[in-house]
């Protein structure tokens, strides 16, 4: 019981950035997105410059560049696949340090990578100056679907419960001699998957029961009043405006 | 003025099993009662009708006066709070504050009121000081506590508690004697912990396949050895109780 903490990607602080209602962070990071995505793959500088922006939010919620770098190993996938474009691609071929590299394939992969880790990038530093359960609070603020935020507040909820389930379950059959070796042990291991999944089903069901006992509708009520000054969207609107302004120039 | 009503209340579930034949009892205001049975014996699906959540198939359950009916189920949930067993099933919402609030805020509290609410019920159990944690963050003992603030704070009629000592340790399980002991609501208490029943309530029911076989004062409801045997209930270990109190 009394599982782990998974909030490993909060960074508690006060700064400017950590203050901000959690929808104009939201708003800020998904505009930035689109700007970059937007952005022709032939404009290095441009990219440069989004970096110096998120280099200077990163600053200004005193989130180290050590803590961006270790959380940036989710995209490694990605930048695996970025680096396979330019070797399998077609067309006109260049060497680079003895390696013969589609050009097509180069441009490819560059723009996937500097568009991606941008992307990655401003995703973290909201993480990091916003609680999660903060941030689904700004999702309902902005009207998102309210199924959905509903789904993932549980998921937030219930993630600990659910890994404690399944610690519980392998230390069920550990103490009975198995241990998953090869891919023979496989179907044992795909049905204590589904017995968690019955398990979880159930629980969906009394927590839906104990949500009719205390008179839930079908909404979530609104609890936190959390609304944004004027001065609360210009500061985290400062950062799409200023992408777009660098988009603008060069176009 | 009973604050509980349950008339003749028959339940059989879809599929054919007849769970409660005819249950019949009534609770005054301001009165801890106990319903003790052995596991099967209906006490759950009883539970499930005093809130609506199950509906009568004959019978009726009435609280404060107001039927338990289609249309009354707003009001009915609100002056029914039933805590469930398991703590994880009750306590759903990110932070305690956010659980304590979702019950009023249901009926439309808000503001300084949803507030003075929350921070109320929680001061009853004793539990102010974790209004911010995740509710995965604390004990089982602490969980279970702050499971009854959040029916507390919607000022219900009565209180119904599902198994309210399973899993805790004797400390917690004390401690939430106390808290019971303390509040100045009605309470229904399921169970078959039967030093528990006895430790809080001056009355007892008995419902064993499915109707109450017996209702009286819990001290005496325990000493008679052979009424327990019968329904698979027994003290345990070491416990007796002199058939004449005090």
């Amino acid at each position: 019981m009394g599982a782990g903490h998974h909030h490993q990607l909060y960074l508690a602080g006060d700064s400017v950035v950590h203050r901000l209602p959690p929808q104009c962070k939201l708003l800020a990071v998904a505009a930035f997105a689109i700007v970059v995505v937007a952005t022709p793959r032939e404009r290095f500088w441009a990219f440069g410059l989004y970096a110096v922006l998120l280099a200077g939010v990163a600053v200004a919620a005193r989130v180290p560049l050590t803590y961006v770098l270790r959380r940036m190993a989710v995209e490694l996938p990605f930048v695996l696949f970025a680096f396979l474009i330019p070797v399998i691609g077609m067309g006109e071929r260049t060497t680079v340090l003895g390696v013969s590299l589609s050009v097509a394939g180069l441009w490819a992969g560059w723009n996937i990578l500097a568009k991606a880790t941008l992307g990655v990038v401003a995703s973290i530093l909201l993480a990091a100056t916003t609680e999660p359960r903060v941030i689904l609070i700004g999702a309902q603020r902005l009207r998102l679907p309210s199924l959905l935020v509903q789904i993932a507040m549980f998921m937030l909820r219930y993630m600990d419960v659910i890994m404690d389930e399944m610690r519980r379950m392998r230390v069920a059959r550990e103490s009975r001699g198995f241990e998953a070796r090869n891919f023979r042990h496989i179907p044992v291991i795909a049905r204590s998957a589904g017995a968690l999944f019955i398990r979880s089903y159930e629980r969906g069901e009394r927590v839906h029961l104990a949500m009719l006992s205390r008179g839930y509708s079908g909404r979530m009520p609104m609890m936190d009043e959390i609304s944004g000054s004027v001065g609360q969207w210009a500061t985290a609107l400062a950062l799409p405006a200023v992408a777009l302004a660098v988009l603008g120039l060069s176009l | 003025m009973n604050s509980l009503e349950v008339n003749r209340l028959a339940y059989a579930y879809p599929d054919g099993t007849q769970a409660l034949f005819g249950v019949d009892f009534a609770i005054r205001r301001g009165e801890r009662v106990a319903l003790l049975g052995p596991n099967g014996a209906g006490k759950t699906t009883l539970v499930m009708h005093l809130n609506g959540i199950l509906t009568a198939g004959h019978g009726s359950v009435s609280v404060a006066g107001t039927p338990v009916r289609k249309d009354t189920l707003k009001e009915i949930r609100q002056r029914v709070g039933l805590v469930f067993q398991d703590p994880d099933d009750q306590l759903f919402m990110p932070t305690v504050r956010d659980d304590v609030a979702f019950g009023p805020a249901n009926s439309g509290v808000a503001g300084e009121e949803l507030e003075r609410a929350v921070k109320g019920a929680l001061e009853r159990v004793g539990m102010l000081e974790v209004i911010d944690r995740p509710p995965h963050h604390l004990s089982f003992g602490q969980r279970r506590r702050v499971a009854v603030a959040t029916v507390l704070a919607m000022e219900p009629e009565i209180l119904v508690l599902d198994e309210p000592s399973s899993n805790l340790d004797p400390a917690a399980r004390r401690e939430l004697a106390e808290i019971l002991r303390s509040l100045d609501v009605t309470v229904l208490m399921v169970t078959h912990d039967l030093p528990y029943a006895l430790e809080l309530c001056e009355r007892s029911l008995i419902l064993s396949d499915g109707v109450i076989v017996a209702d009286g004062p819990t001290r005496e409801l325990l000493a008679d050895s052979e009424l327990l045997a019968r329904h698979r209930l027994e003290l345990p270990y070491g416990f007796a109780i002199p058939a004449a109190a005090e």
